[in-house]
């Protein structure tokens, strides 16, 4: 068993606590641990004054430094917008259909393109480009009002049915619902279906809706089922269908019509932010 | 118990050491490799290499900015890394080897803090004179003339080898010739700077003032390398039971005396401030200068060499009933050694092996699976990958890609009409693809089916390929 040293004239006080028969000296802390500890709480009270930290009812002390979060997000964004500044001035001065042999305003583009849409145009057309029921693919090769860089640019900047831009893009298919009957409305819906290759459930009265249709689809969506992009009239006899081609649905369709809209962009991205979001739409696969 | 010694103090004043200076083969072996060591580290950047008109043409260049590490003929991406890493594995394995068999051979003879060191007490010893000179002046306590001359002297010069040794580093992360323009021009990258005097400051310091406590108190090393001695390693001793009873001890007076004349030339020479003669200790980083120093004092007065000699401890029984030590080869060559030898030549084979079967053309596919597939306006099926193809060249190469698999697909690039897209020099590039599947095809119902990408390399004919797969609507029954 080890000896106990025992206590000495001069030695400082133990703690008190003895741990089988182990004691520990009270000795003072070190001095430079002491001042470490002195000058951390002056610190954390001045760091509290300079910079934001104490909370209030509704909001929290703002610092003598004027030091903000959001100050320094915006001054990163303005130094980014700034640095781009020149090449964006290019993108908004060049022909739409001269960027794409400039590598490297089309990789620009691109890219910053791609950023834009993943902020403004996923929530329709999806993270992938795969579009969704009544939301249009842009991968496919299939247009409703155009798919070179120069369509795709007047949609993006100007949208699709609405009322507040004057350039954007306006159709209406009526409601053959008030017009037709409920079996004649059964019978075009056969025959639109049996334009694609599709097999309606009733193969007479599908017969019967060509005439049907001869009268009232063919100024729009022609004689053969193509479409026409002028008046944004989807093609009929692709294998493509914006809300879907079974029977079901084409009755409804032709019943209440459809009437999908895109908001115009031109209010809030700039020029060359809409001049790249076309430049990317266009090259993702189904660009013409 | 009342007359205790007092405890000692928690924080012990460093003894300073002044090594005198000794000559003999061990010596002389450091300065080889003194001489080796920082003649590679000084002079590896100016070495130039052709690659090319696009490629650096410094033989040893660690590219940071674009991941790429030359060296010589070799040239390796960041994806290749693993050449760096198995590189730090054989020298760890080769760190095991010569510790087991030689002890601290590493911190002995070409340990950057022993190199550095054994450099500036050379410079110490130059501009101060041998150890004699340097205890006087370092006793004297006033700062004259003379003694402030020579420590500015000295300083200086230290100074100036860590600046050269600082600067030196920089150079192998960017081309030295233009990165010396710009250091002195002060156009150089703020980083080079902070490199160039952190590297200095440390030279400065470890090498000038700190030295031995590097080794002592802060390296870890020394601790790891115990692990891996034992009874056979060769290690620097004093005969003991030939040298003692050592003069002027008191068993000296009564016994006949050993060969050791304690003249303290072992301890002089030492650089970390030890006495041999009292065992092995954790200070002693096995330099051998005192094998020099005792060396040389017994050849003098007539006694063989060896009293201070590289010894194993398994010799020690034999040694002190008068046997000669076994030879060197026994204590070297041993299952622990040839096991260690085994590791690293096997680690280094398959480097080497690797090194040679890496292509020079790679691609990577990824594909690209939001959304599965895209119908087109004839029913087609069509399916979009990402292929990273890699150009390990020093020329511009027109690669082909095509896909096997299922007769019925066809592959499309896109941005270009043709199946070829060209790859720049020395880099990578991401082509998206398309592979489309006509309307009533089994690939196009198939719910999967298997693809290989091909690309060739239209120069030279090279080929390599990566499997995915297609994926289709999965409506054929």
């Amino acid at each position: 068993m080890t000896k106990v040293p025992p206590k000495q004239e001069g030695d400082p006080d133990t703690t008190g606590h003895s741990w089988d028969g182990i004691e520990e000296f009270d000795n003072p802390m070190p001095r430079w641990w002491l001042w470490t500890f002195y000058i951390t709480i002056i610190w954390g009270v001045a760091y509290t004054i300079a910079y934001p930290a104490w909370p209030l009812v509704s909001s929290a002390t703002t610092g003598m430094l004027g030091y903000a979060t959001r100050g320094e997000v915006a001054a990163e964004i303005a130094a980014a917008e700034a640095a781009n500044g020149p090449i964006n001035a290019r993108l908004a001065a060049s022909e739409l259909t001269e960027v794409a042999a400039d590598a490297d305003l089309n990789g620009y583009a691109v890219s910053a393109g791609a950023a834009v849409y993943r902020t403004w145009c996923t929530q329709c057309h999806g993270s992938g480009a795969g579009g969704a029921v009544g939301y249009p693919n842009l991968l496919d090769n299939d247009w409703l009002w155009g798919g070179d860089i120069e369509n795709i640019y007047l949609t993006v900047a100007h949208g699709i049915r609405n009322e507040e831009d004057d350039d954007a893009r306006y159709s209406e298919m009526p409601a053959f619902g008030d017009i037709l009957e409920e079996e004649e409305i059964a019978q075009v819906a056969g025959y639109v279906m049996q334009l694609s290759g599709g097999t309606p459930p009733d193969a007479e009265a599908a017969a019967a809706g060509a005439e049907l249709y001869a009268d009232n689809c063919s100024s729009c969506h022609g004689e053969a089922g193509l479409g026409n992009r002028d008046l944004g009239a989807p093609n009929l006899a692709d294998a493509i269908w914006l809300y879907g081609g079974d029977y079901d649905t084409l009755v409804e369709t032709v019943t209440w019509s459809r009437y999908g809209v895109m908001p115009p962009w031109t209010q809030r991205l700039s020029e060359a932010e809409i001049r790249a979001v076309s430049l990317y739409v266009h090259q993702l696969g189904g660009g013409e | 118990m009342t007359d205790q010694v007092p405890p000692p103090g928690l924080y012990a004043a460093r003894e300073p050491i002044f090594p005198r200076r000794v000559s003999g083969r061990f010596r002389n072996l450091k300065w080889v490799i003194m001489a080796v060591t920082l003649g590679i580290y000084y002079l590896v950047p100016w070495i130039r290499w052709d690659r090319g008109p696009e490629l650096p043409d410094q033989a040893v260049l660690l590219d940071l900015a674009n991941r790429r590490f030359y060296f010589f003929w070799i040239e390796i991406w960041s994806h290749e890394f693993y050449f760096v890493a198995g590189l730090l594995i054989m020298a760890g394995l080769g760190l095991f080897l010569f510790t087991s068999a030689l002890g601290r051979v590493w911190c002995g003879y070409s340990c950057p803090q022993t190199v550095w060191t054994d450099l500036f007490i050379l410079v110490e010893r130059w501009v101060e004179g041998d150890r004699n000179a340097r205890l006087r002046l370092h006793r004297q306590e006033k700062m004259d003339f003379r003694k402030l001359r020579l420590r500015l002297t000295k300083w200086s010069l230290w100074l100036l080898i860590a600046m050269a040794t600082g600067g030196a580093w920089v150079f192998y992360f960017a081309d030295a010739p233009t990165l010396l323009v710009d250091l002195f021009t002060g156009q150089a990258a703020a980083v080079a700077y902070i490199t160039v005097a952190v590297l200095t400051a440390t030279t400065f310091v470890f090498g000038g003032f700190a030295r031995e406590q590097i080794c002592i108190y802060a390296c870890p090393w020394p601790r790891i390398q115990g692990a891996m001695m034992d009874e056979d390693t060769l290690t620097v001793a004093y005969r003991e039971w030939r040298g003692e009873p050592r003069k002027h001890s008191e068993a000296a007076k009564t016994e006949p005396m050993g060969d050791c004349i304690d003249c303290m030339a072992c301890v002089n020479v030492c650089p970390v401030g030890i006495d041999i003669r009292d065992g092995q200790q954790m200070e002693c980083i096995t330099c051998a200068l005192c094998i020099d120093a005792c060396d040389d004092v017994m050849e003098r007065i007539g006694k063989p060499r060896g009293l201070i000699d590289y010894l194993a401890l398994s010799d020690e029984t034999a040694e002190r009933a008068g046997a000669a030590p076994r030879p060197v080869w026994k204590h070297v060559f041993r299952p622990r050694t040839i096991l260690y030898t085994a590791l690293w030549s096997a680690v280094g084979i398959a480097l080497v092996v690797a090194l040679f079967v890496r292509a020079d053309i790679e691609m990577t596919v990824g594909a690209v699976r939001n959304p599965t597939f895209v119908t087109l306006s004839d029913g087609s099926i069509r399916n979009t990958y990402e292929i990273r193809l890699r150009n390990k060249n020093n020329d511009n190469r027109l690669f082909r890609l095509s896909v096997a698999g299922d007769p019925a697909v066809r592959i499309d690039l896109e941005g270009t009409p043709y199946g070829s897209v060209e790859v720049p020099a020395d880099t990578s590039l991401l082509q998206r693809v398309y592979v489309i599947a006509p309307p009533g095809s089994a690939p196009a119902g198939e719910e999967r089916v298997d693809l290989r990408f091909w690309v060739e390399d239209l120069t030279n004919g090279d080929r390599a390929y990566k499997d995915s797969s297609f994926i289709g609507t999965g409506e054929r029954q």
